[in-house]
């Protein structure tokens, strides 16, 4: 459905739902890995149970952050050409080096020296097939003496160190893909980077601590409050800072009002007024925000904060995906030419559809349920167990 | 293992990975390499377009003649060139009214009457062929490139189809191939200026509206119109070295 005049070859959007979830799951990772960090890098000691689980979360979702790029393309094979021959003036070339970079020499490494005693226990504990895969995993190396250990914990600091700012680079990075194209003023904005940086750490930790909370009830363990309470006012904290950079740029733009303010202001009441106002800015950042603010102003009883906790949770989750919904599909609704407005028609069962989409939100999961079994992240209570028999 | 067995395979395998590498340099090299054309020299020319607001007639010769010969398909989603009509209410020009049915294909409709207080006219688009190409900068992979002789080309075969030049181009130039599900855009008629002939929308312009011209050769008729006229680009805050000159061009033009 048109409105007004777009250029002939607007007429169809470029960027379907599948280029909505990829800067969706690579927050999702940046944001886990910065909790993680939280525990190693500023011995925040309270988080220290979702530590190993954040670092899982961030390894299952960057597994698939690139399948909806790679399901997008309209030549898959050729994907490889961006590693052997990249453009390097394009934004775009650089992410599979970023990717690289991030996927191989901070999470799996960091993973792998976490993991490692544990490791060579399996390797040697555990029965049946599986047993060749620990071994397989230890790499050959079975050294868990102290100092050895000592040399890990050494090295696994240094990669968090140097994981920090990767993180920042995996996610700033996305949002210049965005924020460097000048043909689009929704788009093009030096704040994107940043903004998408703070996006990635709200949603990655509403994920990681969401997920705590409904792995630990499913275990029939009793939920860390502590941990709980340390990661919601992490989450306020880190809300706070992006819905601001958000409502400056907002405001910047309404003030400013440049030749492009009334093509998007019109919009913005229109065709993305429930998406933009109701569903990322009422519900999923004021609401989210409020229950926050009343957790860490009102005294509230451990069952009501859970409650709290989870509905803002699930709540900023959906705010998040809204915005990267507003900047991917929304910057791509109004024509370059400020004259007219199209309409994205989300097709199911297509190779760009819903349905593939939800199957790519689906599969971390079950990535991560995997890779829970293979390397369970339940620190101390293996090892009190382990006492106990 | 025998020593001379394994030598040979460590031998032969190492022939084997060097001829695939091998293979794909040429390749690359051979891909590279301008259509054959043997007494152009790429360096010799800078390539441009006039484009007189004007003289336009809103016939849409030059976009059936553009999707004729450069089998552009058919869809009216699809297009190298086009052509847009404005109808500017007197001193509104942030608000035109502009419309192009299937890029001007079929002609245009008669839509307004004369004496309404507006003003009319057409304004024919194709590629801006800049020398700054934001399109260019963006492809991951190096496949849409600008050739020495100024000419913005995509390499079908190699590129992705990732859409990114598409977002990155301001004019909206750039669609997708249905067909090979790769960019595609106006190649100025490479095939065609190469060999010395116009391109095709300029060939089949009635009224000379659009004219090829050669910004190196000091004796192509385009320095005379550039002195002669002021000349303008489409959205110059762009800076993106537009050499898509146009005479007469209106403010309200986007």
């Amino acid at each position: 459905m048109i409105e007004g005049y777009v250029y002939p070859n607007e007429v169809e959007l470029q960027w379907s739902i599948l280029i909505v979830l990829y800067p969706y799951i690579t927050g999702l990772v940046a944001g886990a890995f910065i909790l993680a960090s939280l525990e190693r890098v500023f011995r925040v000691e309270s988080v220290k149970p979702t530590y190993r689980l954040a670092l899982l979360t961030a390894l299952a979702f960057l597994l698939v952050a690139p399948l909806p790029l790679q399901l997008h393309l309209g030549h898959p094979e050729r994907s490889l050409e961006m590693y052997l021959t990249p453009h390097t003036a394009s934004a775009m070339a650089m992410f599979g080096f970023v990717y690289l970079w991030y996927l191989m020499a901070v999470l799996v490494l960091e993973i792998w020296l976490d993991y490692r005693k544990d490791i060579v226990r399996l390797a040697q504990t555990a029965a049946g097939p599986i047993r060749h895969v620990y071994r397989l995993m230890t790499l050959g190396s079975y050294d868990v003496s102290a100092a050895a250990l000592r040399v890990d914990d050494r090295a696994g600091y240094v990669i968090t160190l140097v994981g920090i700012p990767s993180a920042f680079l995996l996610h700033g990075y996305v949002g210049f893909i965005f924020g460097s194209v000048k043909a689009n003023p929704w788009w093009s904005t030096p704040l994107m980077p940043i903004v998408f940086l703070f996006s990635a750490i709200v949603s990655g930790i509403a994920t990681v601590m969401l997920l705590y909370m409904a792995v630990t009830r499913l275990r029939g363990r009793p939920i860390d409050m502590r941990c709980v309470d340390t990661i919601a006012r992490y989450l306020f904290y880190a809300f706070i800072i992006d819905f601001s950079l958000e409502m400056l740029d907002l405001i910047h733009r309404i003030y400013e009002a440049d030749e492009s303010f009334h093509t998007l202001d019109f919009m913005v009441r229109t065709r993305l007024y429930f998406p933009h106002i109701v569903v990322q800015i009422v519900t999923g950042t004021l609401v989210p925000l409020v229950l926050l603010a009343l957790t860490q102003l009102v005294k509230l009883a451990e069952g009501a904060r859970r409650g709290t906790y989870a509905t803002a949770g699930v709540l900023t989750l959906i705010g998040i995906f809204a915005m990267r919904w507003n900047v991917v599909i929304g910057g791509q609704l109004f024509s370059k030419s400020f004259l007219g407005y199209t309409t994205y028609k989300m097709q199911f069962a297509t190779r760009e559809g819903l349905l593939p989409a939800i199957a790519l939100m689906i599969l971390p999961f079950v990535i991560l349920w995997v890779l829970v079994k293979l390397l369970p992240p339940w620190v101390d209570e293996t090892a009190a167990e382990r006492q106990a028999t | 293992m025998n020593p001379d067995r394994r030598d040979f395979l460590a031998r032969s395998g190492k022939l084997l990975f060097l001829t695939g590498a091998a293979q794909i340099a040429f390749e690359s090299v051979l891909r590279g390499e301008p259509e054959a054309a043997p007494n152009y020299r790429t360096t010799d020319h800078w390539w441009g377009m006039t484009i007189d607001v004007e003289k336009c007639i809103g016939c849409g010769n030059c976009v059936r003649a553009c999707k004729e010969e450069n089998d552009v398909p058919r869809e009216p989603s699809c297009f190298r060139t086009w052509v847009e009509r404005y109808h500017v209410p007197e001193g509104d020009i942030e608000r035109p009214q502009v419309d192009s049915p299937n890029g001007g294909y079929d002609g245009f409709p008669e839509r307004y009457r004369a004496g309404d207080g507006a003003k009319s006219f057409f304004v024919p688009k194709l590629c801006n062929h800049c020398a700054h190409s934001p399109c260019v900068q963006v492809c991951p992979v190096g496949a849409t490139f600008e050739s020495p002789d100024g000419v913005v080309l995509v390499d079908k075969k190699y590129c992705l189809g990732c859409r990114y030049c598409v977002q990155a181009c301001p004019y909206g130039c750039r669609f997708i191939d249905p067909r090979t599900e790769t960019v595609d855009k106006c190649s100025l008629c490479y095939h065609r200026i190469t060999k010395g002939l116009t391109t095709a929308c300029c060939e089949a312009c009635p009224t000379d509206a659009r004219v090829l011209g050669d910004l190196k050769n000091p004796k192509d008729p385009i320095h005379e119109f550039l002195r002669t006229h002021k000349v303008q680009v489409l959205k110059p805050q762009m800076a993106t070295g537009s050499k898509a000159y146009y005479n007469g061009l209106d403010g309200s033009v986007r």
